[in-house]
């Protein structure tokens, strides 16, 4: 019911979206001309305050009040995830988001500390965008979107989705609502911080790095999301200069 | 079911390349032994051993310049370094000569060893266990998890085949990444911005990384 109503919601737009044949690399691009420019200027806000900020962020907090936030942010995420993994009818991880909320929130104080992990229920991490894989939507094109980064057609959606479905604007106040999006920030930098040295190397170290985030994003997102279970489609024994 | 009928079919075909090489009496006597066969336990062994090596170097507290070196040996020996570094310059690799091809592929083999090898410091302290392998179209998947320090642990696949008798892993993928793939991407952009010109590729490479 919820999936044929979501779906009618959402159709348009997905229909819009790109298909056509991906490259060698699986690579699916119409839009690179307006993608690059994007990237153009996402690598200059990471250059002037992503990663500066970053640096600071990791450099004055330790790790255990860093992670304290990252977890309160992600226990602030497990009601939006929860209404994603009924839609995808993944009921197993389901329950598990369920009682971490319950118990984060309670014994990990506010979701400061995740109590919930040491009882074997790990975060399922989920978005509408893996909703929409769920359901067959195809991937659709790469696009890099601006302050966010790498997506896809499928993804931008989702996100829309995703927004608009946020329990949280319900349940929180205005105050609570500042400090969400502040603990959410904080995972960001610490996040940046943290994988500095491949971000660095990919943004700042390649010859293209544009293509680079491309590649490097669509791979990892198809891998998290279990599409395309083939580790490398080639016949090794066969020409190695071909496609 | 399917991976043993992946694997008799491997089996098979590895053997009749062997014929077309050693001979009929040559492949007679390997298609009778299954040692000569990869199978699941030697790919995992491969991979096995090369952590072995890596972790041994990282450990050993050697100076930068000697553990890259050391980096570059276990690449060339656990790896078909050949076969990476020719796929990694796809259809531009057609129209180079043999002498581009082999200056080539010791140039990429010194500036992976350097470029991965810088960040094995990330290694230190942490583990990598193989938890599966299995058969794969024609090769082998070794599935590990890999664990560095203060990180949430991570899967790096090896893809491992035998050739002229040899185990050699012809890839990894980390958390799904192709490395091959990103290093192709990387070489087709550098070969762009020197208009294609091999040779000042090769130069450059031995200096990258």
């Amino acid at each position: 019911m919820l999936k044929k109503l979501l779906l009618i919601l959402v159709l348009p737009t997905l229909a819009a979206c790109a298909a056509g044949p991906r490259d060698a690399n699986g690579v699916l691009d119409p839009y690179e001309g307006a993608n690059r420019a994007m990237h153009a200027v996402n690598k200059g806000l990471d250059t002037v305050a992503l990663r500066p900020a970053a640096a600071v962020y990791g450099g004055v907090l330790p790790k255990p009040v860093r992670d304290g936030v990252n977890n309160v942010a992600n226990n602030l995420e497990l009601p939006g995830d929860m209404i994603n993994n009924l839609a995808q009818g993944r009921l197993d991880n389901f329950g598990n988001n369920f009682f971490r909320l319950i118990i984060n929130t309670t014994l990990g104080i506010g979701g400061i500390f995740d109590p919930a992990k040491s009882f074997g229920l790990d975060h399922e991490d989920t978005d509408f965008g893996e909703t929409l894989f769920v359901w067959g939507v195809p991937e659709g094109a790469y696009v890099e979107l601006p302050v966010l980064g790498p997506s896809t057609e499928r993804g931008v959606v989702g996100r829309v989705v995703d927004a608009a479905l946020n329990p949280l604007g319900v349940i929180l106040n205005d105050d609570q609502e500042d400090i969400a999006s502040g603990v959410s920030i904080g995972r960001t930098l610490d996040m940046r911080y943290e994988n500095r040295d491949l971000i660095n190397s990919t943004l700042y170290e390649s010859a293209d790095s544009y293509a680079q985030l491309r590649l490097l994003y669509l791979q990892n997102r198809r891998f998290k999301l279990g599409d395309g279970e083939i580790a490398d489609d080639f016949d090794p024994f066969g020409d190695p200069f071909a496609q | 079911m399917i991976s043993i009928r992946l694997e008799t079919l491997l089996r098979n075909s590895l053997t009749r390349r062997q014929f077309g090489q050693g001979g009929m009496a040559l492949g007679a006597t390997l298609a009778a032994s299954p040692a000569f066969a990869l199978t699941e336990e030697r790919a995992r062994k491969l991979v096995e051993a090369v952590v072995a090596d890596i972790f041994r170097v990282i450990n050993s507290g050697r100076a930068e310049a000697s553990m890259l070196r050391e980096f570059e040996r276990i690449f060339a020996r656990y790896a078909d370094v050949d076969l990476i570094a020719r796929r990694t310059l796809g259809p531009d690799g057609r129209s180079a000569s043999n002498a581009q091809i082999n200056a080539y592929v010791s140039a990429f083999r010194g500036y992976i060893s350097r470029k991965y090898g810088r960040r094995f410091r990330e290694f230190i302290g942490g583990s990598v266990e193989v938890t599966d392998a299995y058969a794969e179209k024609s090769y082998f998947v070794v599935r590990t998890r890999t664990q560095l320090q203060g990180q949430a642990p991570f899967e790096v696949r090896f893809l491992v085949l035998t050739r002229n008798g040899q185990d050699k892993f012809f890839n990894l993928l980390i958390e799904g990444v192709n490395l091959m793939l990103a290093e192709r991407t990387e070489i087709g952009a550098m070969l762009d911005k020197r208009r294609g010109n091999l040779d000042q590729l090769i130069a450059d490479l031995r200096t990258f990384g």
